[in-house]
Parts: C-alpha cells; structure tokens; sequence
C-alpha cells in the first residue's frame, strides 16, 4: 500500500498530467478511425488514389489535396528555411549586443500573429505582389515550362506556399537561433584558431555541430506549414476534384486542412461527412508519418555521420 | 495556525462574494431573451437589417445570426445547437429525414447576379443563360469570344483571358445558380449537375458571397456569380441577362419582384417539401432569370431544441412573424423583394401550428 504522502500525491497528478497528451492523441485518431470507417470500407484505397470529390455521384478521394499539402508545405521549406537560418545566424554571430534582443522578439512576435490575419494579409497585400513580381514575369517568359503554365491570378499554390514559408519562420528562426548559440564557444575558437573565415565557422563548424537541432527546427515549421488551414483557405483558390490535381504552381489548388474547412459543416450525406473526416486521417498520419521519419532521422543518420561533430 | 484561519477566512469570504455576484449579476440578464441562428449568407444583409430594427422594438430580444452558409445552417439545426437555421436551398429528401417535422419559411426574394471585372467597362455586359453556362464549363475562355461580342456589339472587349470566381463552402447560392445553368446547358446538366457544392470546371473557391464579390472586384477579368445585396456593398458591375421573353434584364429590385410573380400556384404548406420550388426563367417581360426564394427553417415543435422556454419560443415565433410581415419593407433598400400576398398567408398558417411542448405559441 503506497501511502498518501504530499509526495505521492503530487507524482500522480504530475502522472495524468503527462498521460493525458497521450491520452488526447488516442482519443483523436479513435474518433477520427471511427468517423472515417464509411468511406473507408465504401471506396477502400479508391479513397487515398481516387480524384473526385463529388456528392452527387457519391464518390471521394484526396489524392490531390495529399499532393496539395506536400507542395504547399515544400515550397515553404524551401524558401522559408534559408530566411529562417539567415535570421538565426544573424542573431547569434553578427549581430551586435543591441541589436540581438528586441530583434529576436521581433522575430518571435511573428509567430503571435494570429493565421487568419496572415490570411488576410496575403489576400490583400502579398497575392498581388506575387502575381505582378513573379508569376506575371515567369509565367511570360517561362510559360513553356509545366510549373510556370497556365494564367497566374495569385490566388494559386505558389502564393499559399510562399504565405506558408513566411509562417514558419518565426519558428524555425527561433529554435535554429537557440541551438546556434548552444555550440560551445570552443568550437568556434578552434576554428579561428586554425585560420578560418567567419564563413567557414559557421558552414563548416557551427551549422554542422548543431545540425540535428537544426533539423528538428525544420520538422517543428513543416508541422506547422502541413496543419495550417485559414491563411492558405483564403489564398489557395481551393480548387475541389480533378481540377485540383496540382500541375502548375499558378494554378488554384486544396490542401487537406483547407477541404475540410470549406466543406465539412456543409456535408449533406452521412457518407460525405466520413470522407472529410477520412481527409483528416490521412492528414494525421502524414504528420505522425513525418514526425517519426524525422525522429529516426535524427538519432540514427545524422549522429552516425561524423564530421565536425566528434 | 493563525494563517490557517486566514486562509479558511479568506476562502469563506471569496466563495460568499462569488455567490453574490454571481447572483447579483445575473439577475438582470435573465430577462434578456438570446436567440441564436446560423446559415445562408445570401439573406444575410436582410435578416441583420431585420434583427437591428426589432430590437428597437423588443429591447430584451437579442438574435444573434452567424451565417456561415446554407449548408451549416441546415447541419446545425439538425444538431439542434440553433434555435432557427436560414437556407437558400429547400430541404432534400434525405435531410428531411435527418430533421424531421422542420418548417419552411420563405422570408425573403432575392436575385443571383453574374458580377465581373472587366477594366474599361463599368456597365452594359450582356450574357445569355448557354454562354453563362459555357464560361462556367471552360468552354468560353476570352472576353473576346464570339458568342460574347454577337450580343455585345458596342462594348470593346479585350482579348484576355476569363478567371471564374465560385464558392468553395457549401452555399444555396451555389445550388440556385446551378440549377439554372442546369435549366439552359444540358452539358452543365449532365456533366457538373446541380448541388450545394459542385466539382468547378474550372476557377477560384473563395468563401461566402462576400468572398467571391471582393476577389471578383479585385481580380482583373474575372467573373463570379454573387447575390443582388451584394454587388451594391462592394459596387461592382453584373451583367444583363437574356430572359425566356428574349430581353436582357439588368438585376434590380423591380426585375426581382416582376419574377417573384410568377411563383407556381398552388404553393406548397410550411410542413410539406419546396424542393421543386423555383423562380427560375419565369415568362414575364421584365423578370430577371435567375430569382430565388430563401427560407427560414424551424422546428415545428421547438420543445425539441435543448434550453428552450416558452418565453424564448414566443421571441422567435414573433421575430419571424415581424420579417414576414413588417420587416418585409427593410428589404427593398438592400434589393430583396417583397415577399408576395399568398406566401404571407402560407406563412401566417406556418408560423399558427408552431408549438412548444404541444402548447400553441402566441404569434403577435
């Protein structure tokens, strides 16, 4: 018999407190493997492989809205985490001691901009940058090219991803920067004391001794870029069946989040309502997907390769 | 030990004073009757315009109407967490049966416009039905196409391409508006068809009527379809459209109301199904093509939604009774039309059997 001692008592709160975050995922997929059954055992991988999204023939799938959200996401990895690496670097080895702390929360304060206004902001403001700076003169001139056919009118895939890489910044940049200045000074003294630039410190020496935190950082901003649903609802141009099967980056597109936003109130048969709970599944598991590839990317790939490390 | 009867003090003292004030204020606020309603947006305007003038009348009355599309609307009064839902679209079949013994109310006329944005041109576009439909299908991608400049002699329009704006949530617009490209292209008809949410040929989803009315004006040569109300907030021109009669009518409120007319008699009760009730293509010379009744949907007996009272049930059963009837004038301004004599007297009868818990609800 364990006794009732303060002690005790607090351990087992603390306990359920800890088990609830695991308790609330169980619950989440259970409601979400439940509530998507239907669709699942009407249209079997049809579901996952299929193109339509279609009441009227009763007939679902989400392979576009996957490959929506893979390139939306990409695209802010790819331009969202150089700006976040330059902001951190800058941060932790350039800036002078004025500078680094209110621009650090400057940086921080992005990340407290609420998405919706982000929304607004790329509706208003960035769609008409991106269409009249880079899709119009793209699109004139490397129209032959699939990627940059079709007529831009800002409301399309790339301006969702370049909204999206702006969102992440804030977080990518703010981990990055903490575990930049977690490299011991040794290493970078070392590295001058062998003769080398700031440059090479940092590409060689500090990027690569904090390169698995880096890493996770990244991963941090992908979850955030792949879950994001009301900026890109309001810029994306939520495109629904074939049509949305992405061929362009000017062309209107769906991410799984912004399907599910626009129509799962509005679903009209019990069928329907199962494949956006379907769409949020699949959305779950490419997340949790992620999450674990990124995981045992870190512990196993990126500590085995030695280099500048060890 | 001392501080432990400071403490027990204090917590005494705090619980009695929360109790209090708890009590205190809210008191006042239970005369306060709050209703809450979701759905279309399309009526929106009206029913805010509505909602404003009763409450000089009922200052304890309080509604509170969240749009969000037809669509919500009906899910959220089949959830019962509404107390009445608003809906273009009549109820199906099948939603009938998920909320069974829900009335309809027709509460307002209003007109779908075709809107564009065609820099240089500010008025004077004229479209028919089939090239409506063809532009919607893809098919017509230039402002400069052929069938469009036919009909379009004077206008010089440009050689650039069409953007199609369409809503991405469910909408009773969106029903409407392809029902009627359902009525004129049977290429529409076979292969989008009519429905609250449609798989797009091509364009943009944006979200609600006021979405699509401000990426259609900030969007050069796009073209969307939008409710009448609307296109006066965001001033953006819509085009004449060809009538059965062979004249293109400019959407207004007389081109409505000259199509609300020509309802189909006799008309169904407030219990029964208005699925096959439309104001589509009516005859008349000077009615606009594209009209359409929207509805307010209510339980017949309002015992079924959770936390009503007979006092909340009398509150709605006479805000209703108010847009009906006296309300109906507030609409002009905003382009609804009056609803006509005979849907008034249907609707009396309606809102007559509404009950609570079997008691029958004072109307006035």
């Amino acid at each position: 018999m364990i006794k009732l001692t303060g002690d005790n008592i607090f351990k087992a709160i603390i306990a359920i407190i800890a088990a609830s975050a695991a308790i609330i995922l169980l619950l989440n997929t259970y409601v979400l493997v439940t509530g998507s059954a239907n669709i699942f055992a009407t249209s079997g991988f049809e579901f996952i492989s299929g193109k339509n999204w279609d009441p009227g023939i009763s007939s679902f799938g989400v392979l576009p809205y996957i490959l929506g959200t893979l390139l939306t996401s990409g695209i802010a990895l790819l331009v969202g985490v150089p700006l976040s690496l330059g902001i951190a670097i800058f941060i932790v080895e350039m800036a002078p001691k004025t500078v680094r702390v209110p621009f650090s929360y400057l940086v921080e304060m992005l990340a407290a901009v609420p998405s919706v206004i982000y929304g607004l902001w790329g509706l208003f403001v960035l769609r008409f940058w991106v269409l009249n700076y880079i899709e119009k003169p793209l699109n004139t001139y490397l129209g032959w090219i699939p990627i940059f056919s079709g007529t831009p009118t800002g409301l399309d895939i790339l301006t969702a991803g370049l909204i999206l890489a702006i969102m992440i910044i804030p977080t990518v940049a703010s981990v990055s920067r903490e575990v930049i200045s977690a490299v011991p000074n040794s290493i970078r003294e070392g590295a001058y004391g062998i003769g080398a630039t700031k440059w090479e410190v940092i590409r060689h020496w500090v990027i690569n001794y904090g390169r698995s935190g880096i890493f996770g950082a990244i991963i941090l901003g992908l979850g955030r870029a792949i879950g994001e649903t009301m900026a890109v609802t309001m810029v994306i141009g939520n495109a629904t069946g074939p049509k949305a099967m992405p061929t362009s980056l000017f062309q209107p597109g769906q991410t799984l989040p912004s399907l599910i936003a626009n129509g799962f109130f509005d679903s009209d048969t019990p069928l329907q309502s199962s494949a956006y709970i379907g769409a949020g599944l699949v959305l779950l598991l490419i997340s949790l997907l992620i999450n674990v590839a990124a995981h045992v990317m870190v512990t196993r790939v990126l500590k085995v390769k030695g280099g500048a490390v060890e | 030990m001392k501080t432990t009867y400071i403490i027990a003090i204090a917590v005494i003292a705090i619980i009695i004073g929360s109790v209090a004030a708890y009590a205190y204020l809210s008191a006042p606020a239970a005369e306060t009757i709050s209703i809450t309603a979701s759905g279309a947006t399309f009526p929106e305007p009206f029913l805010i315009e509505t909602i404003k003038e009763y409450s000089d009348i009922k200052s304890n009355v309080q509604i509170n109407y969240q749009g969000g599309g037809s669509g919500k609307g009906v899910t959220d009064l089949t959830n019962k967490v509404v107390d009445f839902a608003c809906s273009d679209a009549p109820l199906s079949s099948s939603q009938r049966a998920a909320a069974p013994d829900v009335l309809h109310i027709p509460e307002t006329i209003g007109a779908i416009t075709v809107a564009y944005n065609i820099p240089g041109i500010e008025t004077g576009l004229k479209l028919t039905g089939p090239i409506i439909a063809d532009i919607f299908l893809g098919k017509i991608t230039m402002w400069d196409d052929s069938a469009i400049t036919t009909i379009n002699p004077d206008l010089n329009l440009p050689h650039k391409e069409i953007t199609v704006i369409h809503r991405s949530d469910g909408s009773g617009t969106t029903n409407w508006f392809t029902k009627y490209l359902s009525s004129v292209s049977d290429t529409w008809k076979t292969s989008v068809g009519a429905n609250s949410t449609v798989q797009w040929p091509v364009g943009i989803g944006q979200s609600g009527n006021s979405g699509v009315a401000e990426t259609v004006t900030s969007t050069e040569y796009a073209v969307g379809y939008i409710e009448l109300a609307y296109t006066l907030a965001h001033n953006v021109p819509v085009a004449a459209i060809k009538n059965p009669a062979g004249n293109y009518i400019i959407p207004t409120l007389d081109a409505t109301t000259a199509a609300a007319k020509a309802l189909p008699s006799p008309l169904p009760s407030g219990s029964d199904s208005w699925e096959d009730i439309a104001i589509l293509n009516t005859s008349g010379t000077d009615a606009y093509p594209i009209v359409t009744p929207t509805y307010m949907l209510v339980y017949k007996d309002l015992g079924v939604i959770p936390g009503m009272t007979i006092e909340k049930a009398t509150a709605i059963v006479q805000y209703i009774w108010y847009v009906v009837h006296n309300g109906q004038q507030l609409g002009a301004e905003l382009q609804y039309a009056a609803l006509p004599s005979n849907l008034v007297q249907i609707n009396e009868a309606t809102l007559n059997s509404i009950t609570f818990n079997g008691e029958t609800v004072p109307t006035h």
